[in-house]
């Protein structure tokens, strides 16, 4: 029903309040709880907040997003609530800030309704790794939402808010949207401010919105973009908006990544849709054109060493001592770390955390953590080498529809999920996956864009053009 | 490479963690395999290339050195399971007779 916020604006002018708009919500999400898309429902708070503001819209000092409602991933700081990164080891853990991202929402006015399922420490391609037990994709039951933001993918495409919010270290946006049919956006690596955001891989992670539409995939960006004084990686700018402008026919020039479209594990029907999408673009008259990224291979590799060794780093604050899950009966501090690590985190995060140790340690370091650096640089310097020349480039989001629950067993099959994903991360541009089709099985299947650095109004409006061409 | 019990036992008091039994078994598999994976990175030549280690093109974000506390004792302390009024409390070091 409120899939936009158009929509929940038009019933507001009709007379709707927001108390309505949320009680709705809240009732989508107890009929569909068996989809574990929450880990926390923040009901009555929800409840008098829309109180507070369908008291704002009467005076005319509401803020921009009054009467949206957004889920956010369960690794998202909020002052005075819980928040777990889906792990035993912050079990009861309750903020003590919130996010930049989540402050800047609330500053304008949206409802924040709840906390979202994810991979733990948001390491993970199905959101099979949740400490808390997995989700189910709202569109058929028996399979994933995809992950690592799964919670965020489900709790939208089930109509249980406006929009959710989730972070991408190597698609954990993108990847989840194409399995639930959304919008998955993931900005240009510091586009929005960090802190507060439960840290896997600080280089690569960035948050970003699941969104039915286009325009409110920008809206909520752009709220949530710029400067901030508790994030030094984050753009030195201040952002208001992201305009989307009319694409002129013609006036595209747009990239295919031919190894991506000819790679043995793509599902022939995305193949097709893809093949489709490049000859719809070339009858509107714009330039289409196959190019040539030869580092395929090398992707999901070296985001692994890369996002391993950064999350060794940052996941060595989990102690038991200062917050979190302490373990009993041990003797001295080092008993007690490896005590309550070990009983904490799940074995996906244990086995991330002994790989990054490794590549990072004495013997190893040059031969894997310099060596996959190097990587990421040629990695970087190609997709600018490319993006030089063309607008965006196109591929696809997932090389197949969602799968099921407990159907990828191997954990290179597992990783390999990301294998078109990461190179936005890897190369820090902005890139969204739009839901293009729905493949004979059922299931939705979204297509890429990659776009160049801090330009995500050109990237937005591109998308939105190309959402229109579809319809 | 030929991962070896020493090197678990190695990473694993590195990374802060133990590994008992199966699970050792478990998890050096888990580090097989995923160390033949990366190694794939070899086939690429880096031969002059320098390593990418800052994402973002801002250098020296600087900022006034003005003090701010912005936690308080108590708000550090809330979600510690050992502490007193003033302390983190750790399990005890020594046994004393």
């Amino acid at each position: 029903m409120y899939t936009s916020f158009d929509k929940v604006k038009s019933a507001i002018d009709n007379g709707t309040t927001v108390v309505d708009v949320v009680s709705h919500y809240l009732k989508q999400i107890e009929a569909k709880k068996h989809i574990h898309a929450f880990l926390e429902v923040f009901e009555a708070e929800a409840i008098q907040k829309a109180q507070e503001i369908d008291a704002k819209i009467k005076n005319n000092t509401a803020g921009k997003l009054a009467g949206m409602v957004i889920g956010i991933k369960d690794n998202l700081a909020y002052k005075n609530h819980k928040v777990s990164a889906a792990s035993k080891i912050l079990e009861g853990f309750e903020s003590i800030y919130t996010a930049t991202a989540v402050e800047r929402l609330i500053q304008e006015d949206a409802i924040i309704i709840g906390r979202l399922n994810c991979d733990e420490f948001a390491m993970g391609s199905s959101n099979e790794n949740s400490a808390f037990g997995n989700v189910l994709n709202p569109i058929q039951e028996d399979k994933v939402p995809g992950g690592s933001s799964g919670g965020s993918a489900a709790a939208l495409a089930a109509g249980l808010c406006t929009a959710s919010i989730g972070s991408d270290t190597g698609g954990s946006i993108r990847q989840p949207a194409s399995f639930t049919g959304l919008i998955g956006f993931k900005p240009t690596y510091g586009t929005i401010s960090r802190y507060g955001l439960l840290a896997y891989a600080s280089s690569f992670d960035q948050i970003g919105p699941f969104t039915n539409t286009i325009k409110d995939a920008a809206l909520i960006t752009a709220v949530m973009a710029g400067k901030d004084e508790y994030d030094g990686t984050a753009i030195q700018e201040d952002i208001n908006e992201f305009p989307i402008e009319k694409i002129e026919k013609g006036s595209l020039k747009v990239g295919y990544i031919s190894d991506c479209l000819e790679s043995k594990g793509l599902n022939p029907e995305i193949k097709t849709k893809l093949e489709q999408t490049i000859q719809v673009l070339k009858k509107e008259g714009h330039t289409v054109e196959p190019v040539s990224f030869p580092y395929l291979d090398a992707m999901v590799p070296t985001y692994y060493v890369l996002t391993t060794a950064e999350a060794s780093s940052n996941l060595s604050r989990y102690t038991g001592v200062h917050f979190g899950r302490l373990a009993d009966n041990v003797k001295g501090v080092e008993e007690t770390y490896k005590k309550s690590r070990s009983e904490g985190f799940g074995e996906e995060v244990k086995k991330r955390i002994m790989l990054g140790t490794f590549v990072l340690s004495h013997g190893y370091y040059d031969a894997y953590y310099t060596k996959g650096q190097k990587v990421r640089r040629i990695i970087q310097n190609k997709t600018n080498e490319l993006l030089s020349e063309y607008d965006v480039l196109l591929l696809p989001t997932t090389p197949d529809t969602a799968f099921k629950i407990g159907g990828v067993k191997d954990a290179i099959q597992m990783y390999l999920q990301d294998i078109f994903t990461v190179q936005a991360n890897l190369a820090g541009n902005p890139a969204i996956s739009l839901p293009m089709g729905t493949h004979s099985n059922g299931l939705p299947f979204g297509l890429q864009l990659i776009g160049k650095h801090q330009k995500e109004s050109e990237l937005l409006s591109i998308s939105a053009y190309l959402m229109d061409l579809k319809q | 490479m030929d991962i070896t019990d020493d090197l678990i036992d190695h990473i694993a008091h590195l990374s802060r963690l133990n590994f008992d039994g199966d699970k050792k078994t478990v998890i050096k598999n888990d580090m097989e395999k995923m160390i033949q994976f990366v190694d794939q990175l070899n086939k690429i030549d880096t031969e002059d290339v320098e390593p990418l280690i800052f994402m973002s093109e801002a250098i020296n974000v600087l900022r006034e050195d003005i003090v701010k506390s912005e936690i308080t004792q108590e708000e550090a302390l809330k979600n510690a399971t050992h502490k007193d009024s003033d302390y983190f409390k750790i399990a005890k070091v020594l046994d004393v007779k």
